[in-house]
């Protein structure tokens, strides 16, 4: 299939959940204030914190509040997009995973199509503010290279936490049921990524480089950001996200495969 | 059209027992057992061939069906559907097939039942004509013209199998999967159910496989029944076939071997239903000869 | 009386055994609460004498509050009383012969109770295990600790008591889990759970404090580490007490609404 064509197939799915969703429209209303809601006490948790204090190891206020709204609009964007995977356990034992085999189309496409939830977009609200907030108060000097690399720190970081839920929703297929340390990384990403990872000492920060990549995304574009570091290589580190996305791929494809071969 | 040779398939399924004391040690090291689903499984259907699929839960059903449709890939074995190796050839055989499942729906919960159509014509990349001369056929003979509008979520159960049906037909596939298609339908839509896919079978010369435990299906609609049970072929052939195997064929005599019946009873039942209910009996009687329960 | 203990025993054990697998469940925990402690200790190297609350009693409260996380679970909690109310299973509880309240109460206490316990002993030996500044702290003193106590009860039944209230509330909207989210939610914040209310500008803790929120968890964890004095407490357990009276009131009486609303309507 092509990709037009895909492209077009996931707008027409995204365009149904918008219009199932709106047959409940105050559920719906609800649902976005109480979640942008929630991403504003955080925010002002951090409001709070910062009374208090002018700089945590060289970051400011405004340093901290780009960091948290970077995350939180990654992490907003990709439980947009890659909602299926998260809730893949269900979509696998309701037995619509083998429906979705059935269709002469990407099971991927389906999977995130079919759960376009709209309703999540409540702390794009919140986080679109506190960028605004940010973009003002930090110490960035803004130009085109600085407003591309907080560009490709919020893309990378919705495909890497993408990354992390296609990793979670392949677990399902090797008979893994408990999905709580994929979910502890990324919400515990969304978290305490609202400070830059070197916050937490050398340890966290290996662990973030290595193990994980939150770093790319975070800590080492950042650096380029605020005026830290001046080689705009830094800058340009999001974009490493795509090999973390294609081995999470990797993983995936070989669970399609255990799962043709297992059945459920 | 269709022909499987020799399928085996096998499953391992972890082992689990009660109490405390296992659940720990599973939790270290988990013991398997391997389950055999199909064990050398081999028939032919040709086109436009009424099939019946049966046999008691747990005989290997759903596993043949999976592989059919290419969800799920055999362990030894071929298996071709019009020249097409099902689980190879993914996206191409699909194309071509339908499958209703009786207890799960394809129709989106929340949004009236054209726009599922309408999402099922871009996901199978129908034509507009195509789709509209299809659509207008299927309103016609399911009369969904009325519910077409309606969401899925207001519709009656027999409404929406209607619509089920309908859904896995746009397409215009060559063969049809019906898994349990009239189980909890009241007596007006199991008939009307029926008679279409009849119809279906005769206008487009579609291959029907129907799986089900409602005897009354079998009979309405399958020139043909193949039983499974344990994973192993046990009878292929017409219905009469069937009877004869399970050795109750004659309505009389068979009233005497239903456990704890009251004979006239049943001789009034079966009048009525025309041996509908003695069909379940002749079933029961022959998974039981064959020990297979 | 019988009854309820029976309710809350049968809820003990299936979560006994729920979670004996849940190993990873306790590492996510705990590296959760060790990265939340290493914000707050660069946090505290910043603002050096301004921290509105000692670093150790910081670290205490963190580690408490992942070991008792399941007591005071706002709106994650409780699915199976929640998903009976929206099913309309309402109907059948209220065939039992026993006050559905009382049971439902004495249900969400044993199972938060069974979760707690078995959560919070590993996370307890491992945070008074870890090495330095990550440690936690014994409790103050003696009579600290038996307060700590008994401010933790009195803490669960707020927390109980305002979660079956909104529960009940639910029966009145066609958007349960809607409302649950913007309700509960908001919760979270000022009961603590983001950050410590000592964290909080004067004044608008001072608005806060009239609210059931800070007398829950927050007044047990700060007592342990003695960033309550013990001397100070009288007023904060009436306030304590007066909450947990007004919320299972409240409660009581939306009860009677709902009950007379399935009656009448049929759940």
């Amino acid at each position: 299939m092509s990709l037009r064509k895909s492209i077009s197939l996931y707008i027409r799915y995204a365009a149904v959940c918008v219009r199932s969703i709106m047959e409940y429209k105050l559920s719906f209303g609800l649902m976005i204030f109480g979640r942008c809601m929630i991403a504003f006490t955080e925010f002002l948790a951090i409001r709070f914190l910062f009374d208090g204090l002018t700089e945590i190891k060289g970051y400011t206020y405004g340093d901290v509040l780009l960091c948290f709204s970077v995350i939180h609009m990654s992490f907003t964007l990709s439980e947009l997009i890659g909602n299926g995977f998260k809730t893949f356990s269900g979509i696998v034992k309701s037995g619509e995973f083998d429906r979705m085999l059935l269709r002469p189309c990407s099971p991927i496409l389906q999977i995130i199509g079919t759960r376009f939830e709209i309703g999540r977009t409540g702390p794009l609200i919140t986080s679109t503010i506190t960028l605004c907030l940010g973009i003002r108060e930090s110490q960035v000097h803004w130009n085109f290279l600085t407003a591309f690399t907080l560009l490709l720190m919020i893309l990378g970081g919705t495909l890497l936490f993408i990354g992390l839920y296609m990793l979670g929703a392949s677990f399902c297929f090797f008979t893994i049921e408990d999905t709580s340390i994929l979910n502890a990384l990324t919400y515990g990403a969304k978290e305490h990524g609202k400070y830059p990872i070197d916050v937490y000492g050398r340890g966290v920060l290996r662990f973030c480089t290595f193990v994980i990549p939150y770093t790319l995304v975070q800590y080492y574009p950042l650096q380029f950001l605020l005026g830290r570091s001046t080689s705009w290589v830094l800058g340009l580190c999001p974009v490493g996200v795509v090999v973390f996305l294609a081995i999470c791929y990797g993983v995936w494809c070989a669970g399609v495969r255990n799962y043709k071969s297992c059945g459920s | 059209m269709i022909t499987m040779e020799h399928v085996c398939k096998s499953y391992k399924v972890a082992k689990r027992k009660a109490g405390l004391g296992e659940v720990c040690k599973s939790f270290f090291r988990r013991e398997h057992e391997v389950v055999h689903a199909l064990k050398d499984v081999s028939f032919t259907i040709g086109e436009g061939e009424m099939v019946g699929y049966i046999g008691p839960n747990g005989a290997g059903k759903s596993s043949t069906i999976k592989i059919l449709s290419g969800i799920l890939t055999p362990d030894s074995g071929t298996c071709r559907v019009d020249g097409r190796i099902p689980w190879k050839n993914r996206t191409e055989h699909v194309r071509q097939i339908g499958v209703v499942f009786g207890q799960r729906s394809q129709l989106w919960w929340d949004i009236p039942v054209i726009d599922s159509f309408e999402l099922l014509k871009e996901i199978y990349s129908v034509s507009k004509e195509n789709y509209n001369r299809k659509l207008e056929e299927l309103t016609e003979l399911l009369q969904l013209s009325e519910i077409l509008k309606t969401p899925t979520r207001q519709l009656s159960l027999g409404q929406r199998m209607r619509c089920e049906v309908a859904a896995s037909l746009l397409h215009e596939p060559r063969i049809l999967f019906l898994d349990e298609p009239t189980i909890g339908l009241d007596a007006v839509s199991k008939l009307a159910v029926r008679d279409f896919i009849k119809k279906m079978n005769r206008e487009h010369k579609t291959t029907v496989i129907l799986t089900t435990h409602d005897m009354q299906d079998i009979e309405a609609i399958a020139e043909r029944v193949i039983s499974i049970g344990k994973g192993q072929i046990l009878l292929d052939g017409s219905l009469q076939d069937l009877q004869t195997a399970a050795g109750v064929f004659d309505v009389a005599e068979g009233s005497e071997n239903v456990p704890g019946g009251d004979s006239k009873a049943i001789e009034k039942e079966n009048t009525a239903t025309q041996s509908g209910i003695n069909l379940d009996h002749v079933m029961a009687a022959l998974y039981k000869k064959l020990d297979i329960m | 009386m019988k009854k309820y203990w029976m309710f809350f025993k049968v809820r003990f054990a299936s979560g006994l055994q729920y979670r004996m697998a849940s190993v990873t469940a306790l590492s996510t925990q705990l590296i959760w609460g060790i990265m939340e402690c290493l914000a707050y200790k660069a946090i505290a190297e910043a603002m050096g004498t301004g921290l509105p609350m000692e670093y150790s009693s910081i670290v205490t409260y963190v580690w408490l509050k992942e070991a008792f996380l399941a007591l005071f679970l706002t709106w994650t909690g409780d699915k199976d009383i929640f998903a009976l109310i929206q099913s309309g299973g309402v109907s059948y509880e209220l065939c039992r012969p026993v006050s559905v309240y009382s049971m439902w109460f004495s249900r969400i206490v044993g199972g938060r109770g069974a979760e707690a316990l078995l959560r919070s002993i590993p996370i307890l030996i491992c945070a008074f295990l870890l090495p330095g500044t990550l440690r936690m702290s014994l409790p103050v003193s003696i009579e600290a600790f038996v307060l700590f106590l008994v401010t933790l009860v009195l803490a669960v039944g707020v927390a109980v008591a305002l979660c079956m209230f909104v529960n009940m509330l639910c029966f009145f909207t066609i958007s349960p889990q809607g409302w649950r989210m913007v309700l509960l939610g908001s919760a979270d914040f000022f009961m603590g759970n983001i950050i410590p209310l000592p964290f909080f500008p004067e004044n608008f803790r001072k608005v806060v404090e009239w609210l059931p929120f800070p007398y829950m968890q927050n007044v047990p964890f700060r007592v342990y580490s003695g960033d309550l004095p013990v001397a100070d407490l009288g007023p904060v357990v009436a306030k304590q007490v007066l909450w947990l009276v007004i919320l299972v009131a409240a409660g009581l009486l939306t009860w009677k609404q709902v009950e007379k609303k399935i009656v009448v309507q049929g759940g």
